[in-house]
């Protein structure tokens, strides 16, 4: 993976300038990531007070927020501008709702309709979440979370999912 | 004779006699008796012998009575059981020749030393087993009492967590009122923790906390509250979870216990990381007019209440037996307070695995290195990696498809942890049974029990069937080193 060049319209100043000069035009995306444009990035790193690094691994950018509380959430976007992927680490969760996006309604209801429908629930237990449309994992504990969540039918080829980490 | 009355030793007085055959009268001059141990508990036995001295051919035999318990015909004597109170025991040794001499000896007879560090555990189907059955969920019975006061409440079924750190409440359980803590604007302080697949959100409050003979005096706890009551869940809570249990500190069948008493690494759930600004969405300011994120000092937040007992605090074990395959109805077994600070919890051969500082280890599958993985007697499976790793079973049909299900079933792994220190154990084997057979059983307890963590091991409440695990609270020292460290 190689630090943006500055040459390209993906390295990492002339991303954020032309995406703070959008941010200028368009209003806020009401809510974040999955699913949606690269600008959401910028949203969520104002939202999140974070700062922010981009990588660009060719088949794709990484763009890898880290919060004042140490929480990181990295947003993984396609060549065609769309957040494929997020992941996060750290002591606390995200907003798994501005970071899902649309897609929060949908795992919720994913995982309430299993857990109805299961003899016996796994309690203080992973999310495993598999879907066609959405996959979400996240594990951990108390004081240490770990998380991604992507849409199959938006991940470049030739990109691995267990590269959104 | 010697053989049938086991201790009775027969000893001529004036040396050999009636050696030539002539009839001598015999006569039996003195009996002795001694008892050993002479002090005993409940329960336990001593073992009496009597000496018989005489003249003459005499009987060497004797018949033994006790003024408790009871003895044998070879003055074996066992105590009776169950008394609270000494109990001084003559045992009798009485000549069968000679009835008119006998001799006393005296046992001492304790209570069973019970130690003041000792909670039983059970783990059976949960606090309503009706309508929410649990599985895999170890309890203990706990006392709370407003701090200070005698005004207390005992609470059973609250779940033994090595995962996080403090004891929660659901408020529908509680029959006393415990003061709620103000945070530094003297507005309430309420708090929003995540658990994996949920959240539970409520006022911080203090108790004074006794279990076992322990005891922890104003620990800031947690009063879990549904979603309908007040202060309203705040949307930054809730976001952080989309789990499908919501709001599961809102009522016990949702929660699956009347409370949760979190005895893991760490000392506070949050830590620094809520002590400086800008706080994250943990703890809550919550005046009339909402609830807006706050930081809150170390002594403020809900705490480990091991941390904060008088002796005993440096963590705990958890012994739990053995379990058959397919499980066991209910179980029982032992939560003991303190590494290494009474006979009854000593690290023994246990290998210690420091962990790192939010309570993470590494787990080795096949190869592949894990560094995220975890113990935890909250989660109630042993959930690790997935069904696309080689080497790791299916997963249930769904919607069961949190569960493995092996086709050949039980399905024997191993796994090697390494701590923190680089240093790893000897290989940690473990079986997965099909679940849905499992659950079929009716059992509550199962060694057997797992399902999918993609990334990571969680060695859940499975792991702990036939382990004593001993779990070492972040900067206590112990004969082990200073916490956070599993050993098991």
């Amino acid at each position: 993976m190689n630090i943006f060049k500055f040459s390209g319209i993906y390295s990492k100043r002339a991303a954020r300038n032309l995406l703070s000069s959008l941010l200028l035009i368009l209003p806020l995306p009401a809510m974040a990531a999955l699913g949606d444009n690269a600008a959401s990035v910028l949203a969520d790193q104002a939202r999140i007070k974070g700062t922010l690094r981009s990588v660009d691994a060719h088949t794709y950018v990484m763009h890898e927020i880290t919060a004042p509380t140490g929480a990181v959430v990295r947003e993984y976007v396609s060549p065609a501008g769309a957040v494929f992927g997020v992941a996060w680490e750290g002591p606390f969760p995200p907003n798994l709702q501005q970071l899902l996006g649309p897609y929060y309604q949908q795992a919720q209801q994913a995982q309430q309709a299993a857990a109805s429908a299961q003899q016996q629930r796994a309690r203080r237990a992973p999310v495993v979440i598999e879907t066609p449309g959405l996959v979400m994992y996240q594990t951990g504990h108390v004081r240490s979370f770990h998380g991604q969540a992507y849409i199959p039918q938006l991940v470049p080829p030739g990109v691995q999912a267990s590269e959104i980490h | 004779m010697l053989l049938a009355v086991a201790g009775v030793i027969a000893m001529a007085a004036c040396g050999s006699s009636s050696s030539g055959g002539g009839t001598t009268a015999s006569t039996i001059t003195s009996v002795t008796v001694t008892c050993s141990p002479s002090t005993i508990q409940y329960g336990q036995t001593s073992q009496c012998s009597a000496t018989v001295m005489g003249t003459g051919s005499f009987s060497s035999a004797v018949t033994w009575t006790a003024s408790a318990g009871s003895i044998s015909a070879s003055g074996l004597f066992t105590a009776p059981s169950g008394g609270n109170v000494s109990l001084l025991v003559i045992v009798t040794a009485t000549s069968t020749q000679d009835t008119t001499k006998s001799g006393m000896a005296n046992i001492t007879v304790n209570p069973v030393q019970q130690a003041n560090n000792v909670a039983p555990v059970v783990v059976d189907s949960g606090p309503d087993p009706q309508k929410a059955p649990t599985v895999n969920t170890p309890y203990v019975t706990i006392t709370i009492c407003v701090p200070g006061t005698n005004t207390c409440q005992k609470i059973n079924h609250v779940e033994v967590d090595t995962g996080s750190p403090g004891l929660r409440i659901v408020s529908a359980v509680l029959t006393i009122t415990l003061p709620p803590q103000k945070d530094s604007s003297g507005n309430p302080l309420d708090e929003c923790l995540v658990f994996l697949d949920g959240y539970v959100w409520g006022p911080v409050a203090t108790a004074d906390i006794t279990i076992a003979g322990e005891k922890a005096s104003s620990v800031p706890v947690q009063i879990m509250i549904p979603s309908s009551s007040s202060p309203p869940v705040p949307h930054s809570c809730s976001s952080q979870s989309m789990g499908s249990n919501g709001n599961e500190g809102g009522s016990v069948d949702t929660f699956g216990a009347n409370a949760l008493i979190g005895v893991g690494l760490l000392q506070q759930d949050c830590g620094p990381a809520c002590t400086t600004s800008p706080p994250p969405d943990a703890y809550y300011d919550c005046p009339a007019s909402g609830c807006n994120p706050t930081t809150v000092s170390l002594a403020q937040q809900v705490t480990n209440p091991v941390s904060m007992f008088a002796a005993d605090n440096n963590g705990v074990l958890i012994q739990l037996p053995a379990l058959p395959d397919g499980g066991s109805l209910t179980v029982n077994g032992s939560l003991i307070f303190g590494i290494g600070t009474q006979s009854n919890n000593g690290l023994g051969s246990a290998m210690v695995y420091p962990t790192n500082n939010v309570g993470d280890f590494t787990t080795t599958f096949n190869g592949t290195s894990y560094p995220a993985s975890f113990i935890d007697s909250g989660s109630n499976g042993l959930f690790f990696l997935d069904s696309k790793t080689i080497g790791v079973p299916p997963t249930c049909p769904k919607p069961n498809d949190t569960w493995y299900c092996p086709t050949t079933s039980p399905d024997n792994l191993t796994a090697v942890n390494q701590g923190s220190n680089g240093q790893s154990g000897p290989p940690t084997n473990f079986s997965i049974e099909d679940a849905n057979n499992l659950f079929n059983t009716n059992n509550s307890a199962f060694s057997t029990l797992g399902g999918p963590n993609p990334g990571s091991f969680d060695w859940g409440l499975s792991f702990f069937f036939g382990k004593s695990v001993f779990t070492a609270i972040e900067n206590k020292s112990t004969p082990g080193g200073t916490g956070p460290y599993w050993a098991y």
